[in-house]
């Protein structure tokens, strides 16, 4: 059932254009700088004002071959003068830098839109090994869009002549070129970019000069080549309004590190951040070992298990334990998890979660790691688990799970995902003053005369004391042992196993989590569509689109997988019907049948790549039209067919 | 809320704890845990500051019967929580205790990055050459041919020598005691003195799954013979000092050489800074050679907890944490608009 595939019809695809919005997609070849360049226009288009949101979808090799079908790089932003919750489904205009870049991407286009493609790169070699019987520049295979052909890369060799580069230099100022061909097209400012280059390259300005003049060449060229005798004219898309105040762009892995360490000053805790290698969750590692002014150590460990049982290690010392990896590492430090949970000490654990199982897709999105989260662990091993929704989200989210962590003497889990991780999103800058502080005491006072301290006694939350080695008068031993009630010894007695795992049960079942509040529409109605991380971004467009047609359908985001909002299960209750979308076989879809007995019913999409609106929109449309959940499926018409993928 | 740190020198008896203690009867660990108690009142330690950290293992009991904080965690990961723990709150006194299955099979990994980061603590490694807590299976530095309930054709695989393993990491002190004997508190204060990870390795007798392995060298009657106790600054001399180690010149070996008349020339002086003759000492095979005990090498090298905490000062220097600052980093821009009206 939950495997069921639909096909969007193309008028399902493209049935809601949103207005004022544009959808560009650079792709290349991964070392064509397609993912700087994607920076770089989102930067421009946040300056301008507009909202937006990005995908960025490079491939797991470092440096694959040159013009392979696998070694394409794309970009892919979504910008407008609307709120923009999404990359966006089917790009308006695709830059493609080569064959393969066309054959892996052009499908996705919407049709009418627009190609740019560097006719320098579509030599035979190349056409040959992006699979092309025949070059697509040159028939009409491509006659449902419109087809820019520009030699960029002789346009460019050109423009940076002056400079003196050799050939493959020169050639590497190509995607400057597009970007001021772009930057024309939208009529954006180059200035900060100049100031940009610049600085990247204060060290050799020969260097900057060039980029700099591929780039004023490639807008030159927009402004002097007359495109509009081919319907190609300017468009300016105007700023999106939004809250005044201060923005800057951020992207997942961005924002948990500043959230991390805003939790860290809020709890006034030093803060240990244990980690180890991998995709996509190094961003992490990278962004808070710059951070050491606000008494952050950071540890790149041995492997997975150290990075834990590091961070494990000073929390036990009183600092703020943390340690982040993405799936397979998170499976390496179950056990350590179990540590955390049996000696009850706060820790923070970030899964930045990729496709999955094993190696699986390192650099592909995926949300199938929530069973891994809540009931990853031996024995009975409650541990809270927060998702976030967004690059921005994360932030609070961070500060969210180091409250708990450090309140309630628990590790704490946030899923996030690659997705979140990369993509860049407009933030609005905090004011920190607004957050209020929730210090850490730990604990020093001795126990009275005569009486002997207890480790494993508890506050109104269960939580116990938190005791620094160090502190005189409160020697205690901790272990993964079974715990005796209060004091803290070995007991393995049967009576004492049940306390205790009772305890730890409720300790984190009754966790303070927020209600559970209608993102949008109502309690009670036909249908709501439950979702959680980062499938917020499609859902929350579907469902206001629909809302907007006056469908009767609402929006639940959940933010605490565990626990789950005490009010959730009778809002849930209220609806005739329950939608959830996830980027797996339906995990959160089995949580919520087992925890309230409902009838949700699963969308999945298992591909890699996020959610389009239009497949959550579909699937809002035919719900309503049919109670038949195996008509219910995933959309793959905006993916490459996996022979285009792997000839 | 210091009226309870003792003032007075601690004595053996307050680094007990009032934990019954479940090794089995006849066990060396009861005597290297009655060497450890009567060591700490002679480095001067205290309660409070020390930590010991262990892993899963009969040794790894260990933290339960020591009257400080202590933490038991899980198989081979001890190491790393220390490190934790270390870099954490670098005053803390943090031993390790751990055994041959824990430190060198599950956990070897750990062990060479905790030696060659130079993690200031000391390593205890208990090695009874056999897996004691899971009943009786043959263990990474089992001899080849252990008869084990896993291996009742005997074991197949060669051995791995503590020391050499810690020599090769890149440890800076390494040493060998044995659980009954009485140079072990000497053993540990050298341990304890050096700055950095100092490496034991302690002979200790499993009773129950392979009694008497290290008779060769530790009964009464091969122990004069058998065991040569390194000393600084002293010919290399075993067997009551009628015999010494010498370096064989052509073949750039050891050799056993006779001490006649007390000339002990010709005879190796130990100098534990040097690197090339702990290697000879934990490479030499037991028969042919004795036992090298005692501290086989020590020189230290700057700590990995000072170099972690300086780096930090130096790249926090002169930058006041300012977090409102610090999320709004980078290139930013105003809306001073209204929000719109949906």
């Amino acid at each position: 059932m939950a495997s069921a595939v639909h096909q969007l019809t193309p008028e399902e695809a493209s049935a809601n254009p949103v207005s004022e919005a544009v959808v560009v997609r650079f792709a290349g070849d991964s070392g064509d700088g397609m993912q700087l360049t994607g920076g770089q226009f989102t930067l421009s288009t946040a300056l301008a004002g507009n909202d937006l949101a990005t995908f960025p979808d490079f491939p797991a090799e470092i440096r694959a071959p040159q013009g392979t079908l696998f070694g394409v790089s794309a970009f892919q932003i979504n910008f407008g003068s609307t709120s923009i919750e999404t990359a966006g489904d089917q790009p308006d205009v695709l830059v493609a830098m080569n064959p393969a870049a066309l054959k892996t991407n052009v499908d996705a286009l919407k049709p009418g839109g627009l190609i740019i493609a560097d006719t320098g790169e579509f030599g035979q070699r190349n056409l040959d090994k992006a699979k092309y019987a025949a070059n697509p520049l040159e028939d009409d295979s491509l006659g449902k869009w419109q087809v820019l052909k520009l030699d960029i890369s002789a346009l460019t060799v050109e423009a940076v002549k002056p400079f003196g580069l050799g050939n493959k230099e020169a050639l590497r100022c190509k995607n400057m070129w597009t970007l001021g061909l772009a930057l024309w097209m939208f009529d954006r400012d180059r200035a900060p970019l100049v100031q940009w280059l610049k600085d990247k390259f204060a060290k050799k300005p020969e260097l900057a000069e060039a980029n700099i003049a591929a780039l004023n060449a490639g807008h030159a060229y927009g402004e002097t080549a007359e495109l509009g005798a081919l319907g190609i004219s300017q468009r300016n898309v105007a700023a999106a309004p939004s809250e005044p105040g201060l923005y800057r762009t951020v992207t997942g892995a961005d924002s948990i590190s500043l959230g991390l360490v805003a939790g860290a000053q809020l709890a006034g805790l030093p803060m240990f951040f244990g980690g180890y290698p991998i995709t996509p969750a190094s961003a992490i590692l990278h962004s808070l070992s710059r951070y050491k002014e606000f008494g952050v150590t950071t540890f790149q460990a041995e492997d997975e298990i150290a990075a834990i049982a590091s961070a494990l290690g000073a929390s036990y010392a009183g600092s703020l334990g943390v340690t982040s990896s993405s799936g397979p590492g998170i499976a390496l430090k179950g056990e350590a998890m179990g540590l955390a949970i049996m000696t009850e000490l706060p820790l923070v654990i970030i899964n930045s979660q990729r496709g999955g199982p094993s190696t699986g897709l390192p650099t592909k999105t995926e949300q199938s790691d929530l069973y891994q989260a809540v009931y990853g662990r031996n024995g009975d091993a409650p541990m809270p688990v927060i998702a976030s929704r967004s690059a921005a989200d994360c932030f609070d989210v961070a500060i969210e799970a180091v409250r708990i962590a450090t309140q309630y003497m628990t590790p704490v889990m946030i899923l996030t995902d690659g997705y979140i991780a990369n993509a860049a999103e407009p933030w609005k800058v905090p004011d920190m003053s607004t957050y209020k502080p929730f210090p850490v005491t730990h604990h020093t006072a001795l126990p009275p005369e005569g009486e002997k301290f207890m480790p494993y006694a508890r506050d109104e939350k269960l939580a116990r004391p938190w005791v620094k080695p160090g502190t005189p008068g409160l020697l205690h031993r901790i272990g993964g042992i079974e715990k005796a009630l209060n004091s803290g010894n070995i007991d393995y007695s049967p009576g004492n196993h049940q306390a205790m795992t009772d305890i730890r049960r409720d300790k984190v079942a009754n966790i303070d989590v927020p209600d559970q509040v209608v993102e949008a529409g109502q309690a009670g109605g036909k249908l709501v569509v439950v979702g959680w991380g980062s499938t917020y971004g499609p859902i929350t467009t579907a469902v206001r689109r629909a809302r907007a047609k006056g469908v009767d359908v609402s929006h639940i985001h959940i933010r605490h997988i565990w626990p789950l909002p005490k009010n959730l299960g009778d809002i849930l209750r209220s609806y005739e019907h329950i939608l959830v979308p996830e980027m797996n076989t339906g995990q959160l879809k089995t949580v919520l049948r087992d925890q309230f007995l409902v009838n949700a019913v699963p969308l999945n999409k298992i591909s890699g790549q996020p959610f389009t609106i239009a497949e959550i929109e579909a699937a809002i449309t035919r719900h309503l039209g049919s109670d038949k959940a195996e008509e219910l499926g995933p959309d793959d018409s905006q993916l490459p067919s996996p022979e285009a993928v792997n000839p | 809320m210091n009226e309870m740190t003792t003032v007075r020198p601690s004595t053996p008896r307050d680094w007990e704890t009032d934990q019954e203690v479940r090794w089995c009867p006849g066990c060396g660990d009861y005597a290297i845990l009655k060497a450890v108690q009567r060591t700490m009142p002679e480095i001067g330690g205290t309660p409070e500051n020390t930590v010991f950290v262990s892993g899963i293992g009969c040794s790894s009991r260990f933290p339960y019967y020591m009257e400080t904080y202590g933490f038991h965690t899980i198989h081979g990961r001890a190491p790393a929580v220390a490190t934790g723990v270390k870099l954490a709150n670098p005053e803390l006194d943090v031993w390790i205790i751990t055994g041959d299955g824990d430190a060198l099979s599950i956990g070897g990994n750990h062990t060479m990055h905790l030696l060659r980061r130079n993690l200031n603590c000391q390593v205890l490694l208990f090695n009874n050459e056999i897996y004691g807590l899971t009943k009786g299976q043959y263990s990474p530095t089992s001899r080849e041919g252990t008869r084990s309930p896993s291996t009742p054709f005997g074991s197949v695989d060669h051995p791995v020598k503590p020391c050499a393993f810690a020599l090769g990491s890149g440890a800076r002190f390494v040493a060998r005691g044995i659980d009954v004997n009485k140079n072990l508190p000497s053993v540990l204060k050298a341990a304890h003195a050096h700055q950095g990870a100092a490496f034991v390795e302690i002979f200790q007798n499993c009773i129950v799954y392979n009694d008497e392995v290290f008779e060769p060298f530790t009964a009464k009657p091969n122990a004069l013979a058998n065991q040569l106790w390194c000393e600084e600054g002293q010919p290399l001399l075993f067997a009551g000092g009628t015999k010494g180690l010498a370096l064989d010149m052509e073949r750039l070996t050891l050799k056993v050489i006779d001490v006649v008349d007390g000339d002990v020339s010709g005879v190796i002086v130990h100098n534990v800074k040097n690197r090339a003759i702990a290697h000879m000492l934990v490479e030499m095979p037991f028969g042919p050679f004795p036992m090298a005990l005692g501290v086989l090498y020590d020189d230290p090298a700057p700590t990995f907890e000072s170099a972690v905490v300086a780096q930090n000062k130096a790249a926090s220097e002169g930058k006041t944490p300012d977090l409102q600052k610090l999320v709004a980093k980078g290139q930013t821009w105003m809306v001073d608009k209204q929000p719109r009206v949906e």
